[in-house]
Order: structure tokens, then C-alpha cells, then sequence
């Protein structure tokens, strides 16, 4: 139980993979111009972190190290994590139309986000900062990434509501745009430092 | 020649990829911390976009067209895993500092965004040019947003200790994101000024020679 309460607020808030290891920033700044698509490209990512963590992990531990081929986990990982974004994408075409129709747009994308590669290679490292004494498994590596797609959710919801906000008022050409969202993005920051405190 | 100067200076200042096109920005925000290390990601990814654009370039005939991302990707996922055991055996010091940005380097979008918007349209050479051009574009921006977060958030230069006036937020992702943002609106707004200083200059020239003609 500890380290599941370990886990969890470790990957959504004090190791939040926007605000504090800067993953997953393209999608972050493209795609959180309204609150309706940062929620849809949350889930997406979300999801994919946890399928691309749930396949990619066994294959390490149980068939890429027995083997002696660990240099070519970034080949490997690459390759499941589009062929999943591709096979996610034709189910869900098939099976929910209207869901496919509000996320299709972003599924592409996923392949080419740092979020997810980021979390198939972090679990794989030394996660002892995060779970303490326990022993890595497939299970705390799924938790992980679920947590760690939940965080980047939280963040773009956040980042999406204030730039709504900030549509409302006039900028000077070369601030609006990408300028103006990195320093709202950089107020997000220094909010998140505050969940430094959280000592686990 | 006049080619090549064009693909250089659009590489590097008109169609930047960091300040102009804000592209491959994980990797950037995550390393501004400390000038060295963005030095290093810069190099690095001057060595491995200019190799992919080179081989996209050379097999640009041979790759089939609806499988080209594919390939990009195994061939730039192949570079960055050569790069990555050649840091760690050579210089195990930049490879500990980058991290898990090193392995990121595979999803950046400067490379796939050169693969695909240049390097299969062009002959190698200009596409060499091009990787060259673009990578340095990038390593200059980062490295000067790394020297003014460095100098901020931990008062040294390339890991020499400067003085001890020091901001921590300009250390932590926080500033990297007020820092890149700023850079960006400069960067934006001192093109902008040439241009329209061009632009009037033209309109002049046109105005002068409509004088002479009517004279």
C-alpha cells in the first residue's frame, strides 16, 4: 500500500512528467488551445503509455536480456510503440466511431510524443527514488506509467483552461502565440514546485 | 552556391528550428539547466540529423512512399543507438548528463521534420547542408538559452563558478519555460524588424525608380 500511495504521488505530482521532467511538451504546447482536445489527447497519451509499458517491459526483462540484445531496446521500442498507436487507432475506428471521430486526429501523433519512449526507458532505470525498497515488477510499471499519463492530463486540462482565458486578450504579435504560452506553461512550474514538499 | 547560402541561412536564423519553428522542445527545456550539456544534445544531434538527411537522401528512390515514416524512424532509432554506445564508451560524462534525453533523440521532430520536409526531396549534398545548417541553428539557440539559465540559476558558465548570486527557479523547468519563451518573442520580434525594414527599403526603391520614370 505504501508504495501504491508512493507511486501515485510521485508520478502525478511531484515528478510530474511536464512541470518537473519536461516529457511531452510538443503535445502540451499544440494541442492545449482548448480544454475539449487537451482531454482528448490526455487520455489517448494515457492509454498508450500504459499498453506501450505493459508489452514493452516483459519483452526487456524476459526475452531482451536472457538474449544479450539490450542495445537495441530504442529500435524495439519504437517499433511496438507505432505499430500499438496503429493498432489502437484501427480498433477504435472500429469499435466507437464517435470516439474515434474525437481522438483521431491525435492518435498519429502519440508515436512521435517523448512521453511515452520516455516511460517505456524510465521504468527500465533505477526507479529506487520512487518505490523504495520494493522490488520492480510489470505491476509497479504499469501503475507508474497510468499515474504518470494522469499527471500529464492534470497539467494540459490546467495549461488548456488558462489559455482559454488568455484568448480573450490582445497581445502584441511577437508575444502571442508560443511565447505567451511558455510563460503561462512556466507560472504551472512554479505552482507544481510547491508539491517538492512532499517528502515520501 | 546562392542555394546552399539559402538552405545555410534559413537553417539557421529565418526557419530556425528551435525559435522559429518550436520544434523538438522536450529535449531543449530539459537540458537548459546547464549550458555544457545543452552543448553536448547539440552536437550530438548536429552528427546524427546530417547522417539521417545524407542516407534519406541517398535512398530516397528506393524507400516506397507509403511506408517512408517507418523507415525514417528505423534509420534514425539505428543512428541514435550507435551515437548512444559511442557516448557511453568515449565520453561516459555527457552520457550521464543527458539522461534520457539521448534515447529521446529518436522522437525528436527536428529529424523526422527534416526527413520528411527536405532530406527526401533533395540531392545528399544539399541535404548534408541542411542537417548541418538546422542541427547548428539548434545547438546555437540552446546553448545561449543554456549560458543565460546557467549564469541565472546557478551563477557559473560551462561549469566554472562565476559568483554566488545564484536564482534557483531559473535552474528548474520554470525558468527554462520563462527563458525559451522570452528568447522566442526576441528572436521573433528582431526578424520581424529586418523584414520590414527590407520591406521599406523596397517599397523605395520601387517609389524611386516610379519618380525617374514619370521625370
Amino acid at each position: 500500500m505504501g508504495t501504491f500511495i508512493a507511486i501515485v504521488l510521485s508520478a502525478v505530482l511531484t515528478n510530474n512528467f511536464i512541470t518537473v521532467k519536461t516529457y511531452g511538451i510538443c503535445p502540451f504546447l499544440g494541442v492545449s488551445k482548448k480544454t475539449s482536445s487537451a482531454v482528448g489527447m490526455g487520455i489517448a497519451v494515457t492509454l498508450v503509455m500504459v499498453l506501450a509499458t505493459l508489452v514493452t517491459y516483459p519483452i526487456y526483462t524476459y526475452a531482451m536480456i536472457p538474449l544479450h540484445i539490450e542495445f537495441l531496446e530504442i529500435i524495439f521500442f519504437i517499433f511496438i510503440i507505432a505499430s500499438l498507436v496503429q493498432m489502437l487507432e484501427k480498433i477504435i475506428q472500429k469499435v466507437s466511431p464517435s470516439l474515434y471521430g474525437a481522438m483521431g486526429i491525435y492518435l498519429p501523433l502519440i508515436t512521435t510524443n517523448c512521453a511515452v519512449l520516455g516511460v517505456t526507458e524510465l521504468v527500465l532505470g533505477d526507479m529506487s527514488s520512487v518505490i523504495g525498497a520494493a522490488s520492480m515488477n510489470v505491476g509497479w510499471a504499469v501503475l507508474y506509467a497510468l499515474f504518470s499519463g494522469l499527471g500529464f492530463t492534470l497539467v494540459m486540462v490546467i495549461m488548456s483552461g488558462m489559455r482559454e482565458k488568455l484568448n480573450c486578450y490582445k497581445l502584441p504579435k511577437a508575444v502571442s502565440g508560443f511565447p505567451v504560452a511558455m510563460v503561462t506553461a512556466s507560472f504551472i512550474c512554479m505552482a507544481f514546485m510547491v508539491f517538492t514538499y512532499i517528502v515520501i | 552556391m546562392n542555394k546552399y547560402k539559402k538552405i545555410t541561412l534559413d537553417g539557421l536564423i529565418f526557419q530556425n528550428p528551435t525559435l522559429m519553428l518550436v520544434l523538438g522542445t522536450c529535449p531543449t527545456l530539459g537540458l537548459m539547466n546547464s549550458a555544457m550539456s545543452a552543448l553536448g544534445m547539440g552536437l550530438t544531434v548536429v552528427v546524427i540529423l546530417t547522417l539521417s538527411n545524407i542516407i534519406i537522401s541517398l535512398l530516397r528512390k528506393v524507400i516506397p512512399n507509403e511506408v517512408r515514416i517507418p523507415c525514417y524512424i528505423v534509420i534514425i532509432a539505428t543512428l541514435v543507438t550507435f551515437a548512444r554506445m559511442f557516448l557511453e564508451y568515449y565520453l561516459p560524462d555527457l552520457h550521464d548528463s543527458l539522461g534520457g534525453f539521448l534515447a529521446l533523440i529518436v522522437v525528436n521532430c527536428i529529424i523526422l521534420g527534416r526527413a520528411e520536409a527536405f532530406a527526401n526531396k533533395h540531392n545528399p549534398a544539399e541535404a548534408a547542408v541542411d542537417g548541418i545548417a538546422n542541427g547548428l541553428g539548434f545547438t546555437f539557440a540552446l546553448t545561449v538559452m543554456g549560458i543565460i539559465c546557467e549564469v541565472l540559476g546557478k551563477g557559473s558558465l560551462f561549469g566554472l563558478h562565476l559568483w554566488n548570486f545564484k536564482i534557483g527557479m531559473f535552474a528548474s523547468p520554470a525558468g527554462a519555460f520563462i527563458v525559451y519563451g522570452i528568447s522566442i518573442a526576441v528572436f521573433v520580434y528582431i526578424i520581424d524588424g529586418f523584414e520590414r525594414a527590407r520591406r521599406v527599403k523596397a517599397n523605395k526603391l520601387a517609389r524611386g525608380n516610379l519618380l525617374k520614370e514619370e521625370a
